[in-house]
């Protein structure tokens, strides 16, 4: 029987996306966006979704809550199988699971009102007949942290971290379970930036609510995440709670990714030795058979190539999609020598 | 400490939109050192960016115009320099990497040889194998794969990581004597960008170039600087030496900005964001522009008169080298 402490599940989630070309659009490839993903949401956590461009978090995002439709695998909300829903009954469900997009320039309709682009999820769904005039979108706005005065303004008046509070708004205004929040905070400057993740903490605490938090930023997924699941390629390399990920983490991407991130003060110049990563990402239309990134990886030997890692714990406390997973020695980090080799210089 | 080489004095730009003039750069100063690198820190709007373009006549008049100030660079002021004497310097003397490399190679042709015709245009004497050969030359050294066969490609057969390293190429071609970097990793992954950087030190440090890096990334700054310098609504709030700046902050929008970026080698509990948005150029705040944000100007309490009515000057707080923009710098502790 199920976790019921598990809001949102996938197993093995796949969305491959054709690619058309020639005269007669002939389908000649397919990009594995998401190739086979399996992820636990527990009640009332927020779950971190990392990876560079391309490696599907984005899209994992949208076949959750199926505004792109799964090519094979299993999405479960709240114990039932969504995946085949019919649109009506989805309808229902998406009342309870809603998505943030990272930029709010784009998300919000510079034609409509604060009032109506909050409101209209109530009007859509066919909560209020009254929505844009009543009570709950000034209450939203208000939780939001915006002057509820402002109900008549349109986007443009606002900055665009007021816009992302906005479109919080409209995402809080069917009261949801679960938040879908695409890169929500990407498109900000830094001072913004924290006003957003706080504001995403406390709306949490104060309504209960469970994050999907999708992002490249490792700094801010740390900071407001409580598990992490790593992507690479379409697939999940590792996951773990955030102080498995960040403290100890096991899969040579995820260590690679964490040293290579700026550092965050001056006087660790020179501490940290950066796994600097050979070459670019792979293209997820033609992966590497096996082991997704054995073609950047200093550990590879012959079996990654035609075994595929599976994303289980080899005994290090929490899953590696790694056949030779392993913590990296602790600081100084990546002594040469040490079984991990550290370029030098560039390739 | 010797001649700087590049010295820009009281620099005001300005810029007409629908909406009035607004003042992009606001009487700004600071020199840069031979071999320094000075990082330019601030937020969109800051007026980081438009500092250089302006002296580099890469800021289109009208709409914009330059109100006053010098940019004296090997002797000469840029912005008296007519458009052919500009040209000249720009790639030769002065070489700039952009944030996003597709806008800025031509994608009719190849990379090979938009990289030699950086050469070609500042060297008209240079036979053709000698260009050819200094151009694979400089795409071995930025880490480009078979720089042989990628002479041939296109901008759109490279990734962003190595479009970013044939930019870097062009940019130190001609061995400049100031590299300008603005947002150079700003659109790349976190591997990627890692290896551009690399590329970037190792580029600054082989032409021994003094190099002005603009970011909003904190962390570059951490990463590369030597000094720095942080924007505020088109003026210098605080500049120093970059562990002072990081240590030390003396300007409450600094530490503003330190205690709002979460950070990857410690676990906090909260953020401590600054409160309100940046300002509207059109109506910047008087006196102190950072005031209706500043935990020192004490707004709860009816705020200080001065913040208000005076404009804070930029001026030495923290010993040698430490300038900052606030009436009240001297509250500011280390912490």
């Amino acid at each position: 029987m199920a976790d019921p402490e598990v809001t949102l599940r996938t197993e093995g989630l796949v969305k491959h996306f054709p690619i058309h070309a020639g005269l007669l659009r002939r389908q000649v490839g397919t990009v594995r966006a998401v190739d086979g993903v399996d992820i636990e949401v527990r009640r009332g956590e927020t779950l971190g979704v990392v990876g560079e461009s391309g490696c599907g978090k984005s899209t994992l995002a949208r076949t959750i809550l199926r505004l792109v439709e799964p090519t094979a695998g299993r999405i479960v909300f709240n114990g039932q199988d969504i995946t085949h829903l019919p649109s009506r009954q989805l309808r229902a469900v998406r009342e309870h699971l809603r998505i943030v997009f990272q930029d709010p320039f784009a998300s919000l309709n510079p034609r409509m009102t604060v009032a109506e682009i909050v409101g209209e999820p109530l009007r859509l769904h066919r909560r209020s007949p009254r929505a844009s005039s009543g009570r709950p979108v000034r209450d939203l706005l208000e939780i939001v942290g915006l002057n509820p005065e402002h109900t008549n303004r349109y986007p443009h008046e606002f900055s665009g971290g007021q816009r992302q509070r906005i479109a919080i708004a409209r995402a809080l205004a069917l009261d949801p379970q679960v938040l879908v929040l695409d890169e929500p905070v990407s498109a900000l400057d830094v001072s913004i930036q924290a006003q957003i993740i706080n504001l995403l903490s406390q709306v949490q605490d104060r309504l209960g609510l469970t994050y999907v938090f999708i992002s490249h930023d490792l700094s801010v997924v740390r900071h407001i995440c409580d598990r992490i699941a790593v992507m690479y390629l379409g697939k999940v390399v590792e996951t773990g709670s955030r102080d498995r990920i960040f403290g100890a983490p096991t899969h040579p991407y995820t260590q690679a990714l964490l040293s290579a991130a700026p550092i965050d003060d001056p006087s660790e110049r020179g501490r940290r030795v950066p796994l600097a990563l050979v070459g670019d990402v792979p293209n997820p239309a033609n992966p590497p058979s096996g082991c997704r990134f054995r073609t950047r990886c200093w550990k590879a030997v012959d079996r990654c190539a035609v075994e595929e890692p599976a994303l289980v714990d080899r005994g290090l406390g929490h899953p590696s999609a790694c056949h030779f997973a392993g913590y990296r020695p602790a600081a100084p980090l990546g002594e040469p020598g040490d079984g991990v080799s550290v370029p030098e210089t560039l390739p | 400490m010797g001649v700087p080489i590049l010295s820009i004095e009281d620099l005001c730009v300005e810029f007409r939109t629908p909406e009035g003039t607004v003042r992009a750069v606001d009487g700004i100063s600071y020199t840069v050192e031979p071999g320094e690198t000075l990082g330019i820190a601030g937020e969109s709007g800051s007026g980081k960016s438009v500092s250089l373009l302006s002296i580099l006549g890469l800021v289109p008049q009208p709409p914009g115009r330059i109100v006053r100030g010098r940019a004296i660079f090997g002797g000469q002021d840029l912005l008296r320099a007519s458009r052919k004497k500009l040209r000249a310097i720009r790639g030769r003397d002065i070489a700039m990497v952009f944030q996003d490399p597709m806008t800025s190679l031509n994608p009719v042709f190849r990379v090979g040889d938009q990289i030699a015709e950086a050469i070609e245009v500042h060297r008209p004497a240079a036979s053709r194998q000698e260009v050819r050969r200094r151009t694979v030359e400089l795409m071995d050294l930025v880490g480009l794969p078979d720089p042989v066969r990628r002479y041939r490609d296109y901008p759109h057969q490279l990734s962003g990581g190595m479009r970013q390293r044939a930019m870097i190429a062009m940019a130190i071609a001609n061995a400049p004597a100031l590299l300008i970097a603005d947002e150079p990793t700003t659109a790349l992954d976190v591997t990627i960008q890692r290896q551009v950087l690399d590329v970037l030190k190792l580029a600054r440090d082989q032409t021994h170039a003094a190099t002005i890096l603009i970011t909003h990334d904190l962390g570059l700054i951490a990463e590369m600087a030597d000094r720095v310098m942080v924007m505020y609504a088109g003026r210098v709030a605080e500049a120093g030496p970059v562990e002072a700046i990081f240590h030390r902050p003396r300007h409450p929008y600094t530490v503003g900005l330190m205690a709002s970026r979460p950070r990857l080698d410690v676990s906090q509990d909260t953020l401590t964001p600054i409160p309100g948005q940046p300002p509207s150029l059109i109506k910047v705040p008087p006196g102190c522009a950072f005031h209706p944000r500043c935990f020192l100007y004490g707004g709860h309490y009816g705020g200080r008169a001065r913040c208000v009515e005076n404009r804070p000057d930029l001026r030495l707080v923290d010993g040698a080298q430490h300038l900052a923009a606030c009436h009240y710098a001297e509250e500011l502790r280390d912490g």
